[in-house]
């Protein structure tokens, strides 16, 4: 490998330059009309407009993007997260173009793209998945039979539903028959599908999840993050290792995880995503993403391993160097996005006027800002992470809230304000956090900005 | 005499609620105030945009999913 293709934007994208100079390759950024004055396209050697600003016609054009590759002499492409990290026909395209993708092959991407497929592979390699039907069920005896094995509450999901459509929750037996019946009649209207599944619900559970990293024969995992606080399935606010787990379980969790990846033969940088009940200290599998995550940074601050790079690497033929990596102190992620919490995170788009990155000991900001620099109101409003390193999670807290005090972004609204309130909520301190705590606790708060905003 | 509608935010401009539904609105419709025109797509989030006059739509001078600036016209009322 010579010369790498970035197949996308903001932040990441000049994480991948960075990661990329590391190792001694020249870089292409790929860039649409309205982002040709963003920080990776002046860190490239080279730059290639490949459209209009609407993703569809830019980030998402599989034939603009191999073009610029092809132009530029460019014989590999990162595809970084989001756009077309996890679809399976630009994996092929790039393979089918003779240029190496940064990233598993098209197959694997396919086969833990489809959940019913990838929950499949864990069961096959032993990690536990949520209790459920395993299937579609239509007859509602045996919907009642597998409720009561799984055991109560359960949820039922309409097969042909979907973004949490007409999700019902039965706590108990007797109304499990009613609710069922009223979920399928409703698919069978509102889909012509009255085909529903069962699966145990969780109430109290956190999002834990695994990185790992194999080179298509051996793969090998680099620990826990969590990522609890979530608003609107988002996450925004990352931490690792995971301070609910206790070791025994952590080494289990992060065990199964290596073990799925060494299942499918799996080739770069993934995650293995779980939900762990926080009542019970089970772990169930949810999904596999087959990309570098926006958290990495925190496996990265943990372990002291560079994975962009390392799975650069990889994908040039090398192999795996590592065993069980060490882990050493807590890390924790912030996502500072253009969006006002002060009104309900609506997006801000606009000028940097003022900008002062947080320097130290412990600290990190990868972010795609400089003064003068306009936002585009195009993609998605992550600005910045911030991601702070210390001995141990009490530390780690304390380096953010300095860290935070530091940071100055002005011109725009960010969420800011969100983690200095976050920082001095008692759930937050004492790690008592679960996906469903944030929404309830933002209703309570008012997070006006601070003297930042123009 | 015309009323001009502006976007308030910039962002990617739709005329329809969704890709396979109709527009809003069509050029000779009548609008009232409070009328939701169309939508503007600001960092994946959508905010509807609501005339702010009664009359009875002359033109839409931006495209279905084209890019749009804050201030710019996005209707013409007559």
């Amino acid at each position: 490998m010579d010369k790498l293709l970035i197949a996308n934007r903001g932040e990441i994208a000049v994480r991948i330059i960075h990661a990329a100079q590391s190792l001694g390759l020249k870089t292409v950024q790929v860039y649409s009309a309205a982002d040709a004055e963003m920080l990776a396209v002046k860190l490239a050697d080279e730059a290639v407009e490949i459209g209009p600003p609407q993703a569809a016609k830019s980030y998402l054009n599989i034939d603009a993007i191999l073009q610029a590759a092809k132009e530029t002499g460019a014989d590999a492409i990162h595809p970084g997260y989001g756009f077309l990290a996890e679809n399976a026909g630009f994996a092929q395209a790039v393979a089918d173009a003779g240029l190496i993708f940064v990233g598993p092959d098209a197959a694997t991407i396919r086969l833990m793209g489809d959940k019913a497929a990838a929950r499949q592979q864990a069961s096959l390699a032993g990690v536990p998945t949520v209790p459920g039907s395993d299937g579609i069920i239509t007859d509602m005896e045996a919907a009642a039979q597998i409720a009561e094995e799984i055991g109560f509450p359960v949820m039922i999901k309409a097969a042909a539903g979907g973004g949490g459509r007409g999700i019902r929750v039965a706590e108990d037996a007797g109304t499990f028959r009613a609710l069922a019946a009223q979920a399928a009649s409703e698919a069978k209207a509102a889909f012509g599908d009255g085909g529903i599944y069962i699966e145990k619900l969780i109430a109290r559970a956190r999002h834990v999840e695994v990185q790992v990293l194999g080179d298509g024969h051996d793969a090998t995992h680099f620990w826990d993050r969590e990522c609890s606080l979530q608003r609107r399935r988002q996450k925004v606010w990352e931490e690792g290792p995971s301070a609910a787990l206790d070791e025994p379980t952590r080494e289990a969790l992060c065990g199964s995880a290596a073990a799925l990846a060494r299942k499918v033969g799996y080739k770069g940088a993934g995650t293995v995503e779980y939900l762990y009940d926080d009542t019970t200290g089970a772990f169930y599998f949810i999904e596999m993403n087959t990309r570098i995550q926006v958290e990495h940074p925190v496996t990265e601050m943990i372990t002291g391993f560079d994975l962009v790079a390392e799975m650069i690497r990889i994908a040039d033929g090398q192999k795996l160097r590592h065993g069980l990596t060490p882990r050493r102190g807590h890390a924790i992620e912030v996502r500072l996005n253009a969006e006002d919490p002060a009104n309900n995170f609506m997006p801000f788009p606009g000028v940097v006027s003022g900008l002062e990155v947080p320097e130290g000991d412990g600290i990190r900001f990868d972010h795609m800002l400089y003064e003068g620099y306009a936002i585009p109101p195009f993609y998605d409003s992550l600005l910045g992470k911030l991601i702070v390193h210390g001995t141990s999670r009490a530390d780690a807290l304390d380096r953010l809230a300095g860290a935070l005090a530091q940071l100055r972004i002005e011109g725009l609204a960010t969420t800011k304000p969100l983690f200095e309130a976050l920082l001095k909520a008692e759930d937050v301190q004492s790690n008592a956090v679960h996906t469903k705590w944030l929404e309830p606790w933002l209703e309570t708060q008012d997070l006006t900005q601070g003297d930042e905003a123009a | 005499m015309s009323h001009e509608i502006k976007s308030p935010i910039p962002g990617t401009f739709y005329r329809k609620p969704s890709p396979d539904e109709p527009p809003f609105k069509a050029e000779g419709d009548a609008v009232a105030k409070g009328d939701v025109i169309g939508l503007v797509e600001v960092m994946k989030s959508f905010h509807q945009i609501q005339s702010d006059a009664d009359g009875v739509v002359a033109s839409f001078p931006v495209e279905d999913g084209e890019p749009v600036m804050a201030g710019q016209v996005l209707a013409v009322l007559s």
